[in-house]
């Protein structure tokens, strides 16, 4: 990999931040009576998109705005334009991790099939207490207007195509809340929430989470390593993989997720045990082994739609062996046009060679071919045997490369250490089918015993 | 399980932050996950609506939970069961519900962000719960009606709900927001 282009210039890509950041600020303190700093910040994001397709629809959004009179197809059309900039900022880091790990991109994806609709009147609610924020901005939440996002949120959680809109919804009001009131926060997480915002609203539109046109997978899947997602009331697992088609097309990445809705107190060892009951993919991840899939729905975009019944358990697979013979040759899934975004970036990554550094209490880096790589330890799972000392100790790391804030990152899936002279390979997600480690049988029993508390409870209040 | 971290804790609004540019931060961790601790006595807490507030098992009657809160500031607490009986042991000060409410908060929370949500003055900075339960009944806070409680268990009910709901293997992109961290409360 060459990792020396990672810390090179990328053009274009400060002036695209500068103009989301100038929005950005504009809604910390909210559109319902714009000053002229926030008017500016409206103009320049306008200014960013002139050319492309969006430009008169944002020209005028921003005008509207400027004037402290924008509408819900106002903030739509402004989140629009945002994103549209963000997803030019996630094409070009794509090109320069294309460069640096030298591996082919899969086929672009076609465009999404037409499907049935959700219920319309849950979205267009979502859409009003989106706009409301706009226009109160970070600095103005309080505990009425963040509260408006309940009865939606419950209102999506039992509709399965809601999905997506109900778990964004959910972990973004439960952030501002806990934020509240706005007015005394120390610091905003701006480009956060306004990520945030943008994104549920734009899942407010018909059509807009529809996944692209997908086909089938048969053939052998190689795991890579789990990559795991939590908010308060929500958890996802994804595991990386090689997957080698039967037929003899060429390797490629794909991901599989799992997920589900949570109470706030099922964490660590919990998340697992709620995850676990729906993928055998992960005991076979624990295990250390492949699966063989037959006709196992995928998307354009390279997720498998995991379903048990078409997947069985294939002979033991090392992810580092994987990754030193599969790694380099499998193309690289294409990202779905309205998902482009930096934070979507994870790209399997193998490094070797490197020197882990940390300066005083700085984060940990890997320094290799002249660049210093930061490595995101803080993104391992709690519930996992990966320690960020192996990490700093490690001689090969298998991971995920992503990019926050201005800087490529390295979040580690599993390491190689030296242990007595002999090879080790820690993995992150090693208890994700289950474990007999010590420690992770004690936290398997607490999470055991939480998580049967709350069915007790639930079965006595919620059926009295 | 979730070990403390002096350095690096990304919540330290004071300390260096792991990340580069918190503010310019797509996956800047804004709430700590709860801590893990034992639910069978107080199996609903949480800080909202300016209380902490939760819902506490009753130790005669496994049908029966009791509604406590506490309210920032002022401390004016209030105790009833889910039928909206008032709880005898909250005349005039707190009750034993209320004491086990504050000690499970901070194991859940920790000490230091349920004192200051409560907008109780600590000079210590690792608070115990005894501490703070002496600190703000020394104040002789007044007793609040008991309004919120069925708002609270709602909140519950909510909060368990989430059980009921399958696991699904649709992928979430928007998830990718939302990063584990090591650093607990």
């Amino acid at each position: 990999m060459r990792t020396d282009l990672l810390g090179d210039p990328i053009d274009g890509l400060d002036e695209a931040l500068a103009a989301v950041d100038a929005f950005d600020d504009a809604l910390v303190t909210g559109l319902l009576r714009p000053q002229p700093a926030q008017t500016d910040g409206l103009a320049a994001l306008a200014a960013a998109l002139g050319g492309t397709p969006l430009a008169a629809l944002v020209a005028e959004a921003a005008d509207k705005a400027a004037a402290g009179a924008a509408g819900e197809d106002h903030f739509v059309a402004l989140a629009a334009g945002r994103t549209a900039l963000l997803g030019s900022v996630h094409d070009a880091l794509t090109a320069r991790v294309r460069e640096a790990t030298g591996r082919p991109a899969a086929e672009e994806p076609a465009q999404p099939v037409d499907g049935e609709e959700p219920v319309a009147n849950v979205l267009s609610a979502a859409r009003a207490w989106l706009c409301d924020l706009a226009r109160a901005g970070w600095r103005g939440i309080d505990h009425e207007l963040v509260g408006g996002a309940a009865p939606v949120v419950s209102a999506m959680l039992p509709e399965p195509r809601l999905r997506r809109q109900a778990t964004l919804l959910d972990g973004f009001s439960a952030e501002l809340a806990a934020s509240c009131p706005g007015a005394t926060l120390e610091r905003v997480p701006v480009r956060r929430w306004a990520d945030l915002w943008s994104r549920a609203l734009l899942l407010t539109l018909p059509g807009a989470a529809r996944t692209p046109a997908g086909s089938t997978a048969t053939g052998r899947l190689l795991p890579l390593g789990v990559d795991v997602q939590e908010h308060a009331t929500a958890v996802q697992a994804q595991v990386h993989a090689v997957f080698e088609p039967a037929d003899g097309t060429p390797p490629r990445l794909v991901r599989a997720a799992v997920s589900a809705p949570k109470p706030d107190t099922v964490v660590g060892a919990g998340l697992w045990q709620l995850l676990r009951p729906r993928m055998s993919l992960l005991a076979a991840v624990s295990e250390g082994r492949a699966m063989e899939l037959d006709a196992m729905p995928v998307t354009a975009e390279g997720d498998l739609v995991w379903d048990d019944a078409r997947a069985r358990a294939g002979e033991p697979a090392e992810p580092f062996a994987t990754a030193r013979v599969a790694l380099a040759a499998a193309g690289d899934p294409v990202t779905a046009p309205l998902d482009r975004h930096p934070a979507r970036l994870a790209v399997p990554v193998l490094l070797e060679g490197y020197a882990a550094e940390r300066e005083d209490d700085g984060p940990l880096t890997f320094a290799v071919a002249g660049h210093r790589l930061a490595v995101d330890t803080d993104r391992v799972p709690a519930a996992g045997p990966l320690t960020p000392e192996a990490i700093a100790a490690s001689g090969a790391c298998l991971g995920l490369l992503r990019w926050d804030a201005g800087e490529f990152l390295l979040q580690p899936l599993a390491v190689e250490t030296t242990v007595r002279k002999k090879t080790v390979a820690v993995h992150a997600g090693a208890w994700a089918g289950g474990t007999t480690d010590k420690a992770g049988v004690r936290a398997e029993k607490a999470a055991t015993d939480a998580v049967a508390v709350l069915r007790e409870r639930a079965g006595k209040l919620l059926r009295s | 399980m979730f070990r403390r971290s002096g350095v690096n804790n990304p919540f330290d609004v004071h300390g260096r932050s792991a990340l580069p540019v918190w503010e310019r931060s797509s996956a800047a961790r804004v709430v700590p996950p709860a801590r893990p601790r034992k639910l069978a006595k107080v199996p609903f807490v949480e800080l909202a609506d300016g209380r902490l507030q939760g819902v506490v098992s009753s130790g005669s009657d496994t049908g029966r939970v009791y509604v406590s809160s506490i309210a920032a500031g002022t401390y004016a607490f209030a105790c009833s069961t889910n039928n909206n009986r008032p709880c005898g042991g909250a005349r005039g000060s707190f009750c034993n519900h209320i004491r086990a409410l504050v000690t499970e908060a901070f194991l859940q929370y920790g000490a230091q962000r349920v004192a200051r949500y409560l907008k109780a003055d600590t000079s210590d900075t690792e608070p115990d719960a005894h501490a703070l339960v002496a600190a703000m009944a020394a104040t002789r806070p007044a007793q609040g009606d008991t309004s919120a409680a069925a708002p609270v268990f709602s909140r519950l009910l909510r909060h368990l709900a989430y059980l009921e709901r399958e696991p699904a293997t649709g992928p979430l992109p928007e998830m990718q927001w939302f990063p584990p961290t090591r650093a607990a409360a």
